[in-house]
């Protein structure tokens, strides 16, 4: 286990950085500048969206079509979450029925073993 | 000069300002502290990185980079792309900042997406030092994070609760955001662009190496058409 605490601490040190290093940059790089560059002001407006679409995907990157218990309970729970999110607009309620009801579907309804 | 009661009057203030991130950190990091008690990481882990890393959607997914072994070139491109919207933050701020002197990398630090939205809208009310109030409502925002992600972790390792499937609270959060964004924004170019590009690339490569090529396919392609039909460009619907 030795060996895994040190890699551990090695990845939480590097996340850690990469992202003290990201929220100094506009400090360190433009010191003070308030305009940025067009291309980085067009990629600061236009990317979020995209990484997002492409974290749901990872998220359900598991999803199988090919057993029920294996698409259900997340295709459900997820489009529970955007139809709340859409509807009343409220992060805690979306997020904690949505996760709720995915733990129904997956401890109870689709349970295996 | 600083009295007692002067303090107790900017925490208060900050308190009651940072109340809606408090419900918001409590429950996002009891759900991190009970997916990495999950993964196998005690309360001091959850403790650890939400001290020395303290970004929400970036701990979920290091959960995962943990548990799949990822390299930490890995980890570290993972996070340029996951957190790289902060770099953005610290514009708005960069002058009032740079008078804080001793708390200035603090400030910096502490600067999340919540934060950031909840400093952007706070109305200081006279008599009261701005910086003060910034400082004591990152604080607190930092704090919620804390102890939310050890009494997660705490909970997860206590005693009869089935955590199977607290791990969709990440998928949840995320769809939460994108479909605020697609409300946001008029052009869903980049929200689509993200979709197909992640779907075609978990197709192609599969669960485990899919998201870098995903990621880079849709920063070479919104470069690509940068420019090309001003309707790509995003405007924020409501501001000019």
């Amino acid at each position: 286990m030795a060996d895994g605490r040190v890699y551990s601490l090695a990845i939480i040190a590097v996340v850690a950085v990469c992202t003290i290093l990201l929220r100094a940059f506009p400090f360190l790089v433009f010191g003070g500048r308030k305009e940025m560059p067009k291309t980085v002001q067009y990629l600061g407006a236009m990317l979020p969206a995209a990484i997002m679409a492409v974290l749901v995907v990872y998220c359900l990157r598991g999803v199988d079509f090919s057993a029920a218990s294996r698409f259900v309970p997340s295709l459900t729970a997820g489009l529970l979450v955007a139809g709340l999110h859409l509807w009343k607009k409220n992060i805690l309620l979306s997020i904690s029925l949505g996760t709720i009801c995915y733990m129904v579907l997956v401890q109870l309804v689709f349970a295996t073993g | 000069m600083e009295t007692v009661e002067n303090k107790k009057g900017y925490l208060g203030f900050a308190f009651r300002q940072s109340v809606p991130v408090m419900l918001g950190y409590l429950f996002l990091g009891i759900a991190f502290g009970l997916l990495l008690q999950d993964a196998g990481y005690s309360f001091w882990w959850a403790f650890l990185s939400s001290v020395v890393i303290y970004a929400g959607s970036m701990q979920f997914v290091l959960v995962s980079l943990l548990t799949g072994g990822a390299s930490l070139f890995y980890a570290a491109v993972m996070t340029l792309f996951i957190n790289g919207r902060h770099i953005f933050y610290g514009f708005s701020f960069v002058e009032k900042y740079k008078k804080m002197g001793a708390a200035c990398p603090y400030m910096i630090f502490s600067l999340t997406d919540e934060t950031y939205s909840l400093l952007c809208s706070v109305k200081v009310p006279e008599g009261m030092k701005e910086e003060k109030v910034f400082f004591w409502i990152s604080l607190l925002d930092h704090c919620y994070w804390v102890i939310g992600s050890v009494l997660g972790a705490l909970v997860g390792s206590g005693i009869g609760f089935d955590s199977t499937g607290i791990d969709f609270s990440m998928t949840a959060l995320f769809i939460v955001i994108v479909v605020e964004q697609w409300q946001e924004q008029k052009s869903h170019f980049a929200a689509l662009l993200g979709a197909v590009c992640g779907v075609s690339w978990l197709l192609i490569l599969g669960p485990d190496r899919f998201i870098l090529p995903a990621l880079c396919s849709c920063v070479i392609v919104l470069l690509a058409v940068q420019g090309r039909g001003k309707g790509l460009m995003l405007e924020k619907r409501g501001t000019a």
